[in-house]
C-alpha cells in the first residue's frame, strides 16, 4: 500500500472540509481507495440531501450527485456535527460543483455511503456505474507496465568480479629509428620471447609447502557405463537317445486270425492269387527265367583280364642248361619242388643207344639230380649225388625235403636236403648263407662203390676219396675247399645221398617209376593197407621191368632194431660218422629192404608182365585228413630214424582203400591189378592176377597219370597213341586216340583244366589236347625251337596267374613254358562237362562192345553158314545170289578185324606188333 | 466253410515242387497263416511287406492306373514270390530248379 500511495499521490479523497494532511483513521484507511471516502449519513442528512436510503438511492441506483455548495453549507451550519465534517477539506478542494455520493449498500468500505473525492473517479463511476470498476481501473493501471528502475539484488557484485577492468593504464612505447633510416623500408617480424636469453623473466609456479589449500570441492565429470562381464558355463546336454529297443512283432490273437481266415475277402484273395503263383512256380520248376544268356557267354575268371595280347600258345619263360651237368645228357625226369617257388629238379641220363642195357653203362660222369631255380638259369642251385643214373625220382608229399630216386641198377636212394632248403629258397644270395654242413671228420664211407664229393668251408677233403671221380672235378673242389673264406658264389652245394637200398634186395632192372604213398594210409609188410596215424608219407612204391613192384618203408623196421643195435656196437669201433650226410636215414643203411613185393603175373599165359609205370588211387580217408595234414606240416619234421614200421595188427586196417592200381608194361599193355597179396590154397602169399589187361599201346607205356580232377580217370600214353581209362570200367579205355605218325613220348594232365592235357612228341612238339573241343586232334601244337625229342613234361601252378610247364628234352635242355590263360582257365562247368563226357564215352564203349559181340556172333554164324554152303554145293543158284553178298560181307568182316587188330582191341593174347 | 477253401488252395501251392514255405500276411504285415517257424515268418513278413508296398507305390507313381500284380525275387539260394491283392499278401518261397 506504500508504493501505491506514493504513486497515487495525486489522487486524494476529501470531504468537504478539505484537510490537507491526511490522517485517515485506520478504519477509514483500511479497505478503501484514496479517492473515495466512506460516510455515514444520518437520516436527517439523508433527508436534507434527498438521499434517503431505499428511497432515493437504492441498490440499483446508488449514485447521487450533491452540490458542493450544499455540502459546504451543511458543514457550516452544523459544523462538527455534520456528517461531512471529516471530508471538509476535500470538498473544499473539489474542483467541480457536484460530488458523487454513492450508496454502499453492501458496506464495502465500511459505511453505507461514500463520497467520491475526485471528479475523475466520479466520471468513471457514473459512466460505467459499477462499484467494481474502481478496482478494475486500479488493476489496469498496474498492468500497463512501465519501465521500472532495476532493483539491485546483489548480482552486480558478481558481475563486477567477473568483468575485466583495466587496473592500470595501457603502457605505450614509442620507437623511432635513426634518422638516416627514415623513410626506408622496414620489416617487422615476430620474435619469440623464449628465443633470446633473458628474453623474459619467469616466475614459475612451484608447490609451496607453506601454503596449501585443501580442495574441498572439485568438479568431476562422471560417465555412467553399463558393466560388462563375460561368463561361460558348461552344461551337460542330455540328448535322449535310444540305447536299445526291444520289441515284439505284432501278432494277431486267435479269434482275429480265425475271423480273418473265415472271411470272404481272404477267400477272394486266395482265388485270385493262386493262378499267378502256380504259374510262377511252374515256370521256376522248368527253367530259370532270370538266366542271363549274355553274361553266361563269358568263361569263368575271364572278366576284366583282357591284356593287349592274348597269348594263345605256350610262351617260353626260361630255359635251363648247364655246361657241366646237363650237356649231352637227356632229361628223363622232372619234378617241381612242391613248396619252394621256382625250383625244378631234373634227373639226367647219359644218352646211349640202349637205355635199358644196364651192363653196358659205364659211368663217365657222375650222375646228379640237378636243381635249377628261376633266379639263375645257367647255374644249378643244388646237386644231388646219385650212385647211378636216376630214371625216376619224387619229392615226399609230406616232407618236401626228402627225395626218393630209383636208379638204373635197381637201387632206391634217398636224399635229405633239409640242410640246403634255405639255400634253395634264398637263391639270390651268395652261398655264404649256405647252411653249415657237418664238420665231423670224414672217414671211410659205408658204401664202397661210389664217391662222394661235398663242399664245406671248413672241412678237409678226405684222402679216402675213390678215384671214380674225375680228376678235374676234384681239383675244382679242392681249389674251392682250400679257400676258407668262401667269398665265391659259384659253388654249388652237393647233397650226398642219405640212404640206399641194398643191391641184392632191390630191383634187378632199372627202376622206372617211383612214387610215395600218400600220407593218408600205409601198408604193412603183409600188404594190408592200414591207417596212417602220423599222416606222413613214409612209404614208397617202385616198379621196374623185372616184373616186380616193391613197397618200401623209410622207417626203421622194429624187428631189426635189436639186431641193429648190436651192429651199431660193432661198428662203433670204426668211426662211422660221416660228414655232409644227413643222418635222417642212417638207420636204413645196409639194411634197407622192401616191405613186400608184388609180382605181376600174366593173365592168360605164364610169365609176367614187365611194368614200366603204375598209378594207384590216392586214398583220402574221411577222418580229418586235412587237419591232420596241416598239423603234420606244422610240427617239427619227425626224425625218421626214430620212427618204426608199425607192427602188423597194431594199426587199423582200412578196408575201403582201393588197392587196385593200373600198371603200364613194356609191351604196351595196361593192367589193372591188385597189390594186395592173397593167400592161395597152399597158404603162401602171392600176388593176384590182374583183373584185366588191354594192349592198347603197342610199345612202351611212357606215362601213366591220374587226372588231378577225377580220381578214377587215368591217362596212359604209349608210343603211338594215348588212352584214357576209367577205373571201374573193365571193358577198355574210354577214349583212345588214333595212332600218330610221330611217337608220343610223354604227357601230363593240366593242373587247372579237367579237359586239357599235354603230350610231348618225338619231334619236339608239345601238343595241347582239349577233350571238350576235339578228341581227334590237338587243340594246339607248339613247335619247339629245337628238334630234340621231348622226354618229360611236368606242369606246375606257381601262382593263380602263373602256370608253368617244364619240358625236358633229349639235349639236356630244360625249358619252362608259361601256359597262357586260355589254356589254364577252365571253361564254365568244365568238370561237370568232363564227367558227362566220360559217362557218354563209357556208354558208347559199352554200346560198341555189345555191337562188336554181335558182329562176332554174326561173323561166326556167317562162317558156319558158309561152311554149310560149301557142303551144299548143288545149291548153286542160291550161292550165286548170295556169294557176292557173302563176299562183300566177308570183306567187311576182314576189314573190321584188321582195324580192330590194329587198334589192339582184338580180345586175344597180346601180340606185340612192331610197326 | 470258407476257411476250408482257403486251406485247400494254400495246400495246393505248398505241395508244388520245390516250395519251401508260404506265408499269408494281412495289410499291416502281421502273418495270418504260415508254414514256417515263427521267427522266420515274422522276419519275412515284416521285410517283404515293406518291399511290396514300395514296389506297389513305385508302379502306381509311374502310372496311376497301373497296379502291382506280382513280384519275384531271385536270390542265390531261393526264389521268393509275392502276390499282393485285396489287402493281403501271399509269400511263397521256392527252391530254384537247378
Amino acid at each position: 500500500m506504500g508504493p501505491k500511495r506514493s504513486r497515487s499521490g495525486t489522487g486524494r479523497k476529501g470531504k468537504g472540509k478539505g484537510e490537507k494532511t491526511r490522517s485517515p483513521t485506520p478504519l477509514e484507511r483500511i479497505g478503501h481507495p484514496d479517492n473515495i471516502f466512506p460516510l455515514v449519513l444520518t437520516s436527517a442528512t439523508q433527508e436534507l440531501f434527498d438521499c434517503r436510503t431505499d428511497e432515493d438511492v437504492t441498490r440499483e441506483s446508488p449514485y447521487k450527485l450533491l452540490k458542493k455548495d450544499n455540502i459546504i453549507q451543511d458543514i457550516k451550519t452544523r459544523a462538527a456535527v455534520s456528517d461531512f465534517s471529516p471530508v471538509k477539506q476535500s470538498v473544499l478542494d473539489y474542483p467541480e460543483d457536484e460530488m458523487l455520493l454513492v450508496f454502499d449498500s453492501d458496506f464495502t468500505y465500511g459505511q453505507c455511503f461514500y463520497l467520491v473525492l475526485t471528479p475523475e473517479k466520479k466520471n468513471k463511476m457514473l459512466e460505467p456505474p459499477e462499484p467494481e470498476t474502481l478496482e478494475v481501473s486500479e488493476n489496469e493501471v498496474d498492468k500497463t507496465s512501465e519501465s521500472k528502475p532495476w532493483i539491485s539484488l546483489g548480482s552486480e557484485k558478481e558481475i563486477d568480479e567477473e568483468s575485466i577492468k583495466e587496473t592500470r593504464e595501457k603502457m605505450t612505447f614509442k620507437f623511432s629509428r635513426v634518422r638516416k633510416k627514415f623513410g626506408m623500408p622496414i620489416c617487422f617480424s615476430d620474435r619469440n620471447a623464449s628465443d633470446a636469453k633473458d628474453g623474459y623473466m619467469e616466475c614459475a609456479s612451484y608447490p609451496s609447502s607453506k601454503f596449501s589449500i585443501k580442495q574441498m570441492q572439485r568438479d568431476c565429470g562422471i560417465n555412467a557405463s553399463p558393466g560388462l562381464q563375460t561368463i561361460s558355463t558348461q552344461t551337460n546336454w542330455m540328448i535322449q537317445r535310444n540305447a536299445s529297443t526291444q520289441y515284439n512283432p505284432r501278432e494277431l490273437s486267435e479269434e482275429e486270425i480265425e475271423s480273418i481266415l473265415n472271411s470272404e475277402s481272404l477267400k477272394n484273395f486266395c482265388i485270385s492269387v493262386t493262378r499267378r503263383i502256380m504259374h510262377a512256380l511252374q515256370q521256376e520248376e522248368i527253367m530259370n527265367v532270370f538266366f542271363d544268356d549274355w553274361k553266361a557267354l563269358e568263361t569263368e575268371d575271364a572278366a576284366g583280364d583282357w591284356s593287349g595280347q592274348v597269348a594263345e600258345g605256350l610262351i617260353l619263360y626260361q630255359a635251363f642248361t648247364d655246361q657241366k651237368y646237363t650237356k649231352d645228357k637227356k632229361i628223363c625226369c622232372i619234378n617241381w619242388h612242391p613248396t619252394i617257388h621256382g625250383v625244378i629238379a631234373v634227373a639226367l641220363v647219359e644218352k646211349t643207344e640202349e637205355p635199358f642195357d644196364v651192363s653196358a653203362v659205364l659211368i663217365s660222369r657222375p650222375a646228379f639230380i640237378v636243381f635249377f631255380s628261376f633266379s639263375d638259369p645257367s647255374n644249378p642251385q643244388l646237386l644231388l649225388e646219385c650212385p647211378d643214373e636216376i630214371l625216376a625220382f619224387e619229392f615226399c608229399p609230406s616232407h618236401p625235403n626228402i627225395i626218393v630216386g630209383g636208379c638204373m641198377n635197381g637201387q632206391v636212394v634217398l636224399w635229405d636236403i633239409l640242410a640246403h632248403i634255405t639255400h634253395l629258397q634264398d637263391t639270390n644270395q651268395p652261398s655264404s648263407k649256405m647252411a653249415s654242413v657237418n664238420t665231423d671228420t670224414f672217414s671211410q664211407q659205408q658204401q664202397p662203390t661210389y664217391a662222394s664229393c661235398y663242399t664245406s668251408p671248413h672241412a678237409v677233403v678226405s684222402p679216402h676219396i675213390e678215384d671214380s671221380i674225375q680228376a678235374n672235378q676234384i681239383t675244382a673242389l679242392l681249389a674251392v675247399c682250400s679257400d676258407p673264406d668262401d667269398k665265391k658264389d659259384k659253388r654249388i652245394p652237393v647233397v650226398r645221398l642219405s640212404a640206399m637200398s641194398v643191391v641184392e634186395n632191390g630191383h634187378k632192372a632199372p627202376i622206372t617209376d617211383v612214387q610215395w604213398l600218400p600220407p593218408t594210409f600205409q601198408v604193412t609188410s603183409k600188404g594190408l593197407p592200414v591207417e596212417n596215424k602220423l599222416k606222413i608219407s613214409a612209404q614208397i612204391v617202385t616198379c621196374s621191368p623185372d616184373c616186380t613192384i616193391m613197397f618200401w618203408d623209410v622207417r626203421l623196421p622194429k624187428l631189426l632194431s635189436q639186431s641193429l643195435g648190436k651192429k651199431q656196437d660193432v661198428d662203433q669201433k670204426t668211426p662211422i660218422t660221416t660228414c655232409g650226410v644227413a643222418q635222417t636215414f642212417k638207420h636204413l643203411e645196409r639194411t634197407w629192404k622192401p616191405l613186400f613185393r608184388v609180382a605181376v603175373p600174366k593173365i592168360d599165359t605164364g610169365g609176367e608182365y614187365a611194368p614200366l609205370k603204375f598209378s594207384f588211387e590216392h586214398y583220402s580217408s574221411n577222418d580229418n585228413t586235412e587237419k591232420a595234414a596241416e598239423n603234420g606240416h606244422a610240427e617239427i619234421i619227425p626224425d625218421y630214424s626214430q620212427l618204426t614200421v608199425p607192427l602188423v595188427g597194431t594199426e587199423k586196417i582200412l578196408e575201403d582203400v582201393n588197392t587196385k592200381f593200373y600198371v603200364g608194361t613194356e609191351e604196351g599193355e595196361i593192367l589193372y591189378t591188385n597189390w594186395r597179396v592173397e593167400k592161395d590154397e597152399s597158404g603162401q602169399l602171392h600176388s593176384a592176377k590182374p583183373l584185366y589187361c588191354f594192349n592198347t599201346h603197342q610199345y612202351l607205356v611212357k606215362t601213366m597219370q591220374r587226372s588231378p580232377f577225377f580220381k578214377d580217370i587215368v591217362l596212359t600214353i604209349g608210343n603211338w597213341n594215348f588212352a584214357i581209362w576209367q577205373e571201374g570200367v573193365m571193358d577198355g579205355p574210354l577214349v583212345e586216340s588214333q595212332h600218330f605218325v610221330e611217337e608220343c613220348t610223354t604227357g601230363c594232365w593240366s593242373l587247372s583244366r579237367p579237359a586239357v592235357f599235354f603230350i610231348g612228341k618225338g619231334d619236339g612238339n608239345i601238343e595241347v589236347w582239349n577233350l571238350m573241343e576235339n578228341t581227334g586232334q590237338p587243340a594246339y601244337v607248339h613247335h619247339h625251337f629245337t628238334d630234340a625229342k621231348i622226354i618229360c613234361i611236368k606242369p606246375w601252378i606257381a601262382s593263380p596267374k602263373q602256370h608253368f610247364l617244364a619240358v625236358g628234352d633229349d639235349l639236356g635242355l630244360l625249358s619252362v613254358f608259361k601256359i597262357p590263360q586260355s589254356l589254364y582257365t577252365p571253361s564254365r562247368n568244365e568238370t561237370l562237362s568232363m564227367k558227362k563226357y566220360f559217362e557218354l564215352e563209357k556208354d558208347s564203349l559199352k554200346d560198341y562192345l555189345k555191337r562188336k559181340e554181335q558182329w562176332v556172333k554174326q561173323k561166326k554164324e556167317d562162317e558156319e553158314f558158309n561152311k554149310k554152303k560149301e557142303v551144299e554145293k548143288p545149291v548153286k543158284p542160291l550161292q550165286n545170289i548170295e556169294e557176292p553178298g557173302m563176299k562183300q560181307y566177308d570183306d567187311d568182316m576182314r576189314m573190321a578185324e584188321s582195324i580192330l587188330k590194329g587198334m589192339g582191341l582184338w580180345p586175344a593174347a597180346s601180340n606185340p606188333e612192331d610197326t | 466253410m470258407v476257411g476250408d477253401d482257403v486251406e485247400e488252395t494254400l495246400k495246393r501251392i505248398e505241395a508244388h515242387k520245390g516250395v519251401i514255405g508260404t506265408i499269408v500276411v494281412n495289410s499291416e504285415g502281421i502273418p495270418i497263416r504260415t508254414t514256417l517257424d515263427n521267427s522266420t515268418t515274422v522276419l519275412y513278413a515284416g521285410h517283404l511287406r515293406n518291399l511290396t508296398a514300395l514296389a506297389k507305390s513305385t508302379v502306381r507313381d509311374i502310372d496311376p492306373q497301373n497296379d502291382l500284380t506280382f513280384l519275384r525275387i531271385r536270390s542265390k539260394k531261393h526264389e521268393i514270390m509275392l502276390a499282393p491283392e485285396n489287402n493281403f499278401l501271399l509269400i511263397v518261397i521256392q527252391n530254384p530248379c537247378e
